[in-house]
């Protein structure tokens, strides 16, 4: 598999001191619990989600198994480049994530791509970085190296 | 020269449905009535930023939808208003003038922004990825469907 599912936790704020993790299969083991989360837990959970790793992907499936072109598209640029450690997260599998991290991103579709924290796009316009050279340098400034650096050096 | 991707995971018919000729958007020409949505999307990118150069395409026919569903669509819009500004930005600018569409029945939409002067130097609509079955029995899809019927 070349990508990691990492888990996420969500605390209930009113003072019990449930968690509710998520494993990394992406099924959520107690859905009482996490109702009674508020919205506002779930945008401050993907704050620090889309901070923990340098690349996350919200997509439909998963990168070994996508389940949408667009999704699909995503991974495979992200292969191209040798980007094959990232936290990606099954919107299929969460309704809860899949409408809280378009109203965090405030971006209306699936697949959303985040650098360091930062949100880049959608598979358009990863596509297009990746067409006109930018993914590369962008990359670079997370500090990965393209495999395309790599493969065109070998071609000269 | 950065190598293309393949955009296709398996081999898909629906590819020969791509060399269709495109529907390009000529204001003296009504659009077709029975297609209320992608009626609205051309006449609010219209609007909001006189494009030089504005492409609407239904793709819902690639994707795991009823026939004559309007959920997935591309655009293309080359306007001057997008001049120095970045691609996000640019997206997210055509997503605000469609924002009650996404949010009632359009599931998808791909979008390439261009400056005139972008376009002219590559005209290409680009081509959206081969559905991979994602919409099917997917119920939020589903509701955006109803959505748009009601």
């Amino acid at each position: 598999m070349n990508s990691l599912i990492r888990t996420t936790a969500r605390c209930l704020r009113s003072g019990a001191a449930v968690c509710v993790s998520r494993p990394a299969h992406g099924r959520v083991w107690s859905a009482s619990a996490r109702l009674l989360c508020s919205a506002a837990d779930f945008q401050k959970d993907l704050g620090e989600m889309v901070k923990k790793d340098k690349v996350v992907v919200f997509m439909k499936g998963t990168p070994a198994q996508p389940m949408c072109g667009f999704s699909n598209a995503v991974v495979q640029i992200l292969r191209m480049h040798g980007v094959d450690n990232y936290a990606s997260y099954n919107v299929l599998e969460d309704q809860e994530l899949r409408e809280g991290v378009k109203v965090f991103s405030n971006w209306p579709t699936i697949p959303q791509v985040y650098f360091n924290g930062e949100f880049v796009g959608g598979c358009d316009i990863l596509l297009q970085m990746h067409q006109n050279g930018d993914l590369v340098e962008e990359l670079k400034k997370l500090g990965v190296r393209s495999a395309l650096l790599d493969t065109e050096k070998e071609a000269k | 020269m950065l190598p293309s991707i393949s955009l296709c995971a398996r081999p898909v018919t629906t590819w020969l449905s791509l060399t269709r000729p495109l529907a390009h958007f000529r204001p003296h020409m009504d659009p077709d009535p029975s297609r209320p949505v992608e009626r609205t999307i051309r006449t609010k990118l219209t609007n909001v930023f006189q494009p030089e150069h504005l492409e609407v395409h239904n793709e819902s026919h690639m994707h795991a939808v009823p026939p004559g569903s309007e959920s997935h669509f591309r655009v293309v819009v080359v306007s001057s208003q997008f001049e120095g500004l970045p691609l996000i930005q640019r997206h997210r600018l055509v997503n605000e003038a469609l924002k009650e569409e996404l949010s009632s029945c359009v599931h998808a939409l791909a979008i390439k922004a261009k400056t005139p002067n972008q376009w002219a130097s590559d005209p290409s609509p680009g081509k959206s990825p081969s559905c991979m079955g994602g919409s099917r029995g997917d119920h939020t899809v589903e509701e955006k469907l109803k959505a748009g019927r009601e």
